[in-house]
């Protein structure tokens, strides 16, 4: 029998759409819908959705929001006030009918990586009502000092470079850094020792954990161009391979986009500070200059939720407006 | 030549004087901007202009950062020199003593890739 590419070949949530397959989903933030072209895997709700789910769906359900590229220090047009957004983004956290149990920071905490960017972000990152909040450097909270200040405040219970993993619920999660000596006209990089802290990390784990594994340049081939992706992420996923379910979350690219492929769900945040281009579609990765009226609607938060017996993880992606 | 004719002849030679007098000192200052623009790297839009530029031994390369994002200036040895971050107008010079090829780029998008050579 021979399969088309998009072909659904199970459907796990029962909405016409499964895991399995090449499945390709974007959404670009901005336009405030979802693009499912040929379906998609992640059963996504709206938020007002979560809040219809039964009690028995809401029992042992674990959901957590996903930040990301805060910028802190940014003062450009089109964004002068990356606190304001930052902000903005908490509220809109806060507000959710779920309250979610912990933050992911997905990196770009800062512009320049300075002790008082970092500060910043720690303050309004207080307000949110959930109260642990996990990071994983972007390349600006590296610059300048190899990473030191980033270790310093952030990584004290890190390996290495500041990766580590911790479960929640019965889902496990890994913190990974690519932004560490990156080299010239290379992508994102994981490094030796970091693969090799991973395939023990989930070796001991049944193929049947959820694995959330969240870093800063996306661990997928988004437009290696613009330098949007990892040289080594394939071997990171072949340790991930046997699970059923992964999704992966990254920041960098200040755009939300999905793809499925196989059992990896791969998922890129909203900035909170200010947009970027759609791959290929200008000259260069800069800022957007969007009229004020226009900058929270490109701007985001992402929420997740997993709920236990279902092997998809939901993530929404919420608008600042 | 009456008198009318005789001062504007003398008056068109003094134009053409000017003229090339102008033309001169405007040619010695377009040589000297010239010389500077040789050794000013322009960064901008994610990308070091010119890419690739030739001096001589001992001249002194200055980088400067015209876009809204910070960038730094590595030699991809990460050794030879290296800028602490370039926010939006900040600058970076180093002066280049030995003869060679010196790639380098900016180590927060390593897509942005430039040389010096030097002679």
């Amino acid at each position: 029998m021979t399969r088309k590419k998009d072909e659904i070949l199970f459907d796990h949530n029962h909405d016409g759409v499964d895991r399995r397959g090449f499945l390709k989903c974007m959404a670009w933030a901005g336009t405030g819908t979802f693009c499912v072209m040929q379906g998609g895997v992640l059963k996504s709700y709206s938020l007002s959705r979560i809040a219809d789910l039964s009690p028995a769906q809401m029992k042992g359900q674990l959901s957590f929001a996903q930040i990301s590229d805060s910028h802190m220090g940014f003062n450009k047009p089109a964004n002068p006030d990356v606190a304001g957004t930052l902000k903005a983004a908490v509220d809109k956290i806060n507000a959710l009918a779920i309250p979610p149990e912990f933050l992911l920071h997905t990196g770009d905490i800062s512009h320049l990586a300075k002790p008082e960017e970092f500060e910043t972000v720690e303050q309004i990152l207080r307000g949110a009502v959930a109260k642990d909040v996990f990071y994983v450097p972007g390349e600006h909270d590296v610059v300048g000092d190899d990473g030191k200040g980033y270790l310093e405040r952030f990584g004290k219970k890190s390996k290495g470079d500041g990766w580590y993993s911790f479960d929640k619920k019965g889902v496990h999660f890994v913190g990974l850094v690519n932004v560490m000596n990156l080299k010239a006209g290379g992508l994102g990089s994981l490094g030796a020792e970091q693969l090799e802290w991973l395939e023990n990390d989930v070796k001991r784990l049944s193929a049947s954990t959820p694995v959330v594994v969240f870093a800063h340049i996306p661990l997928w081939s988004v437009y290696p161009e613009w330098g949007w992706g990892t040289e080594d992420s394939a071997q990171a996923l072949a340790y991930l391979k046997r699970f059923g379910s992964v999704t992966v979350l990254n920041g960098h690219i200040h755009q939300t986009m999905q793809k499925v492929e196989g059992n990896v769900t791969f998922h890129t945040a909203a900035s909170t500070a200010f947009p970027q281009p759609q791959p290929g579609k200008a000259d260069s990765p800069g800022p957007m200059k969007v009229p004020a009226a226009e900058l929270r609607g490109l701007l985001g938060i992402t929420d997740v939720s997993f709920v236990q017996g279902q092997e998809a993880l939901a993530i929404v992606d919420s608008r600042l407006e | 030549m009456n008198r009318k004719e005789r001062c504007l002849t003398a008056a068109m030679v003094l134009a053409v004087v000017g003229v090339a007098i102008t033309e001169a000192s405007s040619l010695v200052r377009v040589k000297a901007r010239e010389d500077v623009a040789k050794s000013e790297v322009k960064i901008d839009n994610f990308s070091f202009a010119p890419g690739e530029i030739t001096v001589a031994k001992g001249t002194t390369v200055n980088w400067v950062n015209r876009d809204d994002i910070p960038h730094t200036v590595v030699s991809d040895d990460k050794t030879s020199f290296k800028s602490k971050p370039l926010d939006t107008d900040d600058k970076f010079s180093y002066t280049f003593s030995k003869e060679g090829t010196y790639n380098y780029f900016c180590s927060i998008h390593p897509k942005m890739t430039a040389k010096v050579v030097v002679k």
